[in-house]
C-alpha cells in the first residue's frame, strides 16, 4: 500500500519503514489507519433502482461474496450508510429523491454509478423521461460502466472505490472539511426538472453541434 | 348463434388470429358497429361503449387482458380510382387524424378470443367511456391511456396521471409530441441502423 | 374468510377518553427495502391497520414504447430484455411471437425446443427468486435468498453460455434463436436440471410447513376468483384464486402441446398470500418435468428460419402473448409497412397484477401489507416500463 506522503510532520521512506517493521515497530499516520479502517468498512445503501440492482445483489450472494471486500452490511436507511450505489435508470420522476436520499447520507460519504444508466441514461438515453447520468445532480466518485455490469465488475468498482479512500486527506478533502454536503433537490415543472443540472457539481460539455456565431445568424 | 368470443381453439404454433364470426353476434346485437376488416377489430358506436361492453360480459367475456390507445396523425392517402370512363387516377384525400383506444378481450371461462373492440374519437379533445366498470383490469391502464395519450375515459372512477409527475404537461405517447429542446441531442445508433435497414442491408 | 371488496370499510377511529387518535399518513417508498423497486404506496394507517392505500407508480418510467416505436423491429428485441429483468428469455419470446404473426416465419424444430428450454429455466429462476425475497420480506433476511441465488448463478451460467449475457441475453430472433447452444451445453443443463429437485427438497422442508410462513401466510391478502378475473389478474396469482388459467395450455403456443405438464392451482375461490407462494412452488417442479422432456426430444437442426432480411412487414395488427413467469405477457404490434412499429405496446402482467393491491391490503396490518406486495411479485421495470 503506498500513501502519498503529504502531511507535515512525518517524513519517512518506505526502506525505514520497513526497518523499522522489522523491528517491530509499526510507524503510521493517522491517515493511513483511518483510510484503511474506513475502507475496509464500506458500508452501502440498499437502494434498487432497476435491472443493475439484481447484479448488485447477485453481488452480495455466496457466489461473488462482497463480504470478502467488508461492505456486506447493507443498510436500508440511508443514516447509516457510506456508499450510495445509484443502480439503475434514474428517471426524471425518481431524480429528486436520489437526491434528497443522498442529502441525508453522513458524511463521508461516496458514489457509485451503477451502469451506463445512471452514468450517462445509457439505452434509454433518448427517453423524455430519463435522466441523462446523475452526476448532474450529486458528485459521483466511481464510474461503472455496463448493462448491467457483472458482478465482478461490481466489487472491482468497490476496490477501485477502497483505493480512492486510502488516499484521501484528512484535512483537506471535502468529505471531512465541508460538513454534511447537500445539494438542492431539484423540483419538477411541466416538461422537465428545473434546475436541469447543478452547476457546482456538473457543467454541460461545449456543444459540438453548436455552428459559429456568424454562421447562424448569417 | 354462437356466443361472441366463441372461437376455434387457437391451434398450435401461437398463430391463433382473429377468428372469424366471433363478431358477428356483436354486429347483429348493435346494428351501429362496424366491423374493421383490416385490423380485425369492432369499432364500438359512438356513447355505446359501456352497454356493448355490457352485453359482452353477459355473453361470458369476463377477461379484459389489454387496453391502450392508438394516436393516428392527419395524413394524405392516396387511393386509385377507376373513374366513370375507365381511367385509373390517382386521388389524394385527406384522412384526418383520429384516435382510437383498443381493448383485447377474451373469455377465462370459456378460453376463447380475442375480441378486439375499439372506441374511436377525435384527436383534439378526445373523449370515449371508460369500461373499467365493467373490466377492473382497465383501471390502471386507463388511467395511462389519459396520462399518456390525453384521452378522456367518462366514468372511470379516478382518473389521474400514473406514470408521469402530476404537473407535467402534455402527453408523451401522442405522434406529435415534442420534447422540449435539448442541447445535448445526438443522433443515436438507431437512426443509422434504421437507415441501413431501410436501404436493405442486414444486421443482425 | 371473507373477500376483499372494492370500498373502504366503514371505518371510525377508536375514540377514547382523554386520548387523541387520528389517522396516520405513511408514503412507503420510492425507496423503502420492501416495495422491490422503485414502487410506492400511500398507506393511511389507524395504529398497525391500513384503512386506504394508494399505489403510485411511474419512478420507473423508461419510454420503452415511445423508443420502440422509434426503431426498427429488431431494435426494439434488447429492450424487451429489460422489461422484466428477471425474466429476459420469455420476455424475448413474447415478442418474438408477436412479431412472427407479422410476417409468416417458421421456426424450425431445434429452436422451439431450446425456447421451451429457455423459457422454463427462466420461471425457474423467476419463482426461485420470487421465492427468496419473498421470505426475505416475511423477516427470514438473507438466507433464503442466498440459497435462491446459489442455484440462480448454476442457471444464469447456462443462460450465459448461451447468449453470452447472464441477465439480458437478447438471444431470440424473429423465426428462431441468435445462435445455437455450444457443444455440451445440453448436457450441462441436464445436470442442472437433475440436481434441482434435490434443491427444491431441501427448500420446501424448510420453507412450506414453517411455522411462521404459515401463520404469517395463511388468510392474508385474499383474493377471490371473481375480482381476480374481472381484474385481469394472471399467471400463478390467479391460479392460486382458483382459475386454471395458463396460456401454456389455452393458447399451446410454440410446441408445449407436445409435453405433459399439469397447471398447479388451489382449489377454492379464494387465494391467500400462502397459496401463491405454493403455487410458485409446485410450479417449479412442473417446469422441471417440462425440461427433461424437452431435454430428451430434442434434436439437431438449424436454429433460424427463413426470416427475411429487412423485416418490414405489410399494414396489420396482431397481439401476440405468452405466459411469461409472472403473468400473460402480451405485445400488441401495429405494422404501418414501414421497418419501424407504427403502435408498439407491451401489456405488462406486473402493473395489471397490482390493480387488486389495494382490495387485498384493505383491514390487514402494515407488516401484511408488505408480504402482500410481496406475494404479488412485481418487478418495476415492467410495471413502469
Ligand atoms: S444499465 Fe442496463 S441493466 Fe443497468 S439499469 Fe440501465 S438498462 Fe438496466
Amino acid at each position: 500500500m503506498t500513501t502519498p506522503n503529504t502531511s507535515p510532520g512525518i517524513d519517512l521512506d518506505d526502506t525505514t519503514r520497513a526497518e523499522l517493521e522489522r523491528a517491530g515497530v509499526i510507524v503510521s499516520k493517522v491517515d493511513t489507519l483511518y483510510n484503511w479502517a474506513r475502507g475496509g468498512s464500506v458500508w452501502p445503501l440498499t437502494f434498487g433502482l432497476a435491472c443493475c440492482a439484481i447484479e448488485m445483489i447477485a453481488s452480495a450472494t455466496s457466489r461473488f461474496d462482497i463480504s470478502r471486500f467488508g461492505s456486506e452490511v447493507f443498510r436500508p436507511t440511508p443514516r447509516q450508510a457510506d456508499l450510495m450505489i445509484v443502480s439503475g435508470t434514474v428517471t426524471k420522476k425518481m431524480a429528486p429523491q436520489v437526491v434528497r436520499i443522498y442529502n441525508q447520507m453522513p458524511e463521508p460519504k461516496w458514489v457509485i454509478a451503477m451502469g451506463a444508466c445512471a452514468i450517462s441514461g445509457g439505452p434509454f438515453k433518448q427517453g423524455y423521461n430519463v435522466l441523462k447520468g446523475i452526476d448532474r445532480y450529486i458528485p459521483v466518485d466511481v464510474y461503472l460502466p455496463g448493462c448491467p455490469p457483472r458482478p465482478e465488475a461490481v466489487l472491482q468498482s468497490l476496490n477501485y472505490l477502497q483505493e480512492k479512500i486510502r488516499t484521501q486527506d484528512i484535512q483537506s478533502d471535502p468529505a471531512f472539511t465541508a460538513g454534511r454536503r447537500q445539494y438542492p433537490v431539484p423540483e419538477f415543472t411541466g416538461t422537465d426538472l428545473e434546475p436541469p443540472y447543478n452547476p457546482e457539481v456538473w457543467q454541460p460539455p461545449a456543444n459540438p453541434n453548436a455552428q459559429p456565431l456568424e454562421e447562424a445568424t448569417a | 348463434m354462437a356466443a361472441p368470443g366463441q372461437s376455434q381453439r387457437p391451434t398450435a404454433g401461437g398463430s391463433h388470429g382473429v377468428s372469424e364470426r366471433s363478431h358477428e353476434p356483436v354486429l347483429q346485437q348493435f346494428p351501429e358497429a362496424e366491423w374493421d376488416e383490416a385490423a380485425g377489430a369492432i369499432i364500438a358506436p359512438l356513447g355505446q361503449a359501456r352497454a356493448l361492453a355490457e352485453w359482452l360480459l353477459g355473453q361470458g367475456v369476463d377477461y379484459c387482458s389489454n387496453v391502450t390507445g392508438v394516436d393516428y396523425l392527419e395524413r394524405e392517402v392516396k387511393e386509385k380510382v377507376t373513374g366513370e370512363d375507365g381511367k385509373v387516377e390517382t386521388v389524394t384525400r385527406t384522412e384526418p387524424g383520429r384516435m382510437d383506444v383498443v381493448y383485447h378481450l377474451y373469455s377465462m371461462r370459456k378460453q376463447t378470443g380475442p375480441l378486439v373492440l375499439k372506441q374511436r374519437t377525435g384527436r383534439e379533445h378526445p373523449q370515449v367511456q371508460s369500461l373499467t366498470p365493467v373490466w377492473r383490469s382497465c383501471e390502471l391502464q386507463e388511467r395511462e391511456v389519459y396520462d399518456l395519450f390525453g384521452v378522456d375515459f367518462t366514468g372511470h372512477p379516478d382518473q389521474r396521471r400514473i406514470l408521469m409527475w402530476d404537473e407535467f404537461e402534455g402527453h408523451p405517447m401522442r405522434k406529435d409530441y415534442t420534447e422540449p429542446f435539448d442541447y445535448e441531442w445526438e443522433p443515436t445508433p438507431h437512426d443509422e441502423i434504421l437507415d441501413k435497414h431501410q436501404r436493405g442491408k442486414v444486421i443482425v | 374468510m371473507s373477500s376483499a371488496t372494492a370500498t373502504a370499510p366503514n371505518y371510525e377511529l377508536i375514540q377514547q377518553d382523554g386520548l387523541d387518535t387520528g389517522l396516520l399518513e405513511v408514503s412507503m417508498g420510492p425507496h423503502h427495502p420492501s416495495t422491490h423497486g422503485v414502487f410506492r404506496m400511500d398507506v393511511k394507517l389507524d395504529g398497525e391497520t391500513v384503512v386506504d392505500l394508494s399505489p403510485v407508480f411511474g419512478y420507473l418510467h423508461r419510454n420503452h414504447e415511445k423508443l420502440a416505436e422509434n426503431m426498427s423491429y429488431l431494435g426494439s428485441m434488447p429492450f424487451t430484455d429489460r422489461l422484466d429483468y428477471f425474466n429476459s428469455m420469455t420476455n424475448n419470446w413474447a415478442y418474438a411471437l408477436a412479431a412472427e404473426k407479422l410476417v409468416e416465419i417458421e421456426v424450425p424444430e431445434r429452436a422451439e425446443y431450446l425456447r421451451v428450454i429457455m423459457a422454463e429455466l427462466t420461471r425457474l429462476v423467476n419463482h426461485l427468486s420470487l421465492v427468496g425475497f419473498f421470505v426475505n420480506d416475511l423477516g427470514a433476511l438473507g438466507t433464503p435468498l442466498l440459497y435462491a441465488f446459489r442455484e440462480r448463478e448454476k442457471i444464469l451460467d447456462l443462460f450465459e453460455q448461451a447468449s453470452g449475457a447472464r441477465m439480458m441475453c437478447n438471444y431470440f430472433r424473429f423465426g428462431g434463436l441468435r445462435n445455437d447452444v455450444p457443444e455440451g451445453w445440453l448436457d450441462r443443463a441436464r445436470e442442472v436440471v437433475d440436481r434441482f429437485p434435490v434443491f427444491l427438497d431441501e427448500y420446501e422442508k424448510l420453507l412450506c410447513e414453517n411455522e411462521i410462513i404459515l401463520s404469517r401466510t395463511q388468510g392474508v391478502g385474499n383474493l377471490s376468483r371473481d375480482l381476480a378475473i374481472s381484474a385481469g389478474i394472471t399467471g400463478p396469482m390467479l391460479r392460486a384464486s382458483g382459475e386454471r388459467y395458463d396460456l401454456r395450455k389455452v393458447d399451446r403456443y410454440g410446441i408445449y402441446d407436445r409435453f405433459q405438464f399439469r397447471v398447479p392451482y388451489s382449489d377454492g375461490d379464494v387465494g391467500d398470500c400462502y397459496d401463491r407462494f405454493i403455487v410458485r412452488m409446485l410450479e417449479m417442479r412442473e417446469s422441471i418435468g417440462i425440461l427433461k422432456q424437452a431435454l430428451d426430444g430434442i434434436e439437431h437442426g438449424p436454429v433460424l428460419g427463413n426470416a427475411p432480411k429487412v423485416f418490414k412487414p405489410k399494414p396489420a395488427e396482431v397481439y401476440g402473448r405468452v405466459e411469461a413467469p409472472k403473468g400473460e405477457l402480451g405485445f400488441y404490434l401495429i405494422a404501418d409497412g414501414t421497418p419501424k412499429p407504427y403502435r408498439y405496446r407491451v401489456r405488462p402482467p406486473s402493473l395489471i397484477n397490482l390493480t387488486v393491491l389495494r382490495d387485498m391490503c384493505l383491514g390487514q396490518k402494515v407488516a401484511d401489507a408488505v408480504i402482500i406486495l410481496g406475494s404479488i411479485d412485481i418487478v418495476l421495470g415492467e410495471v413502469d416500463r
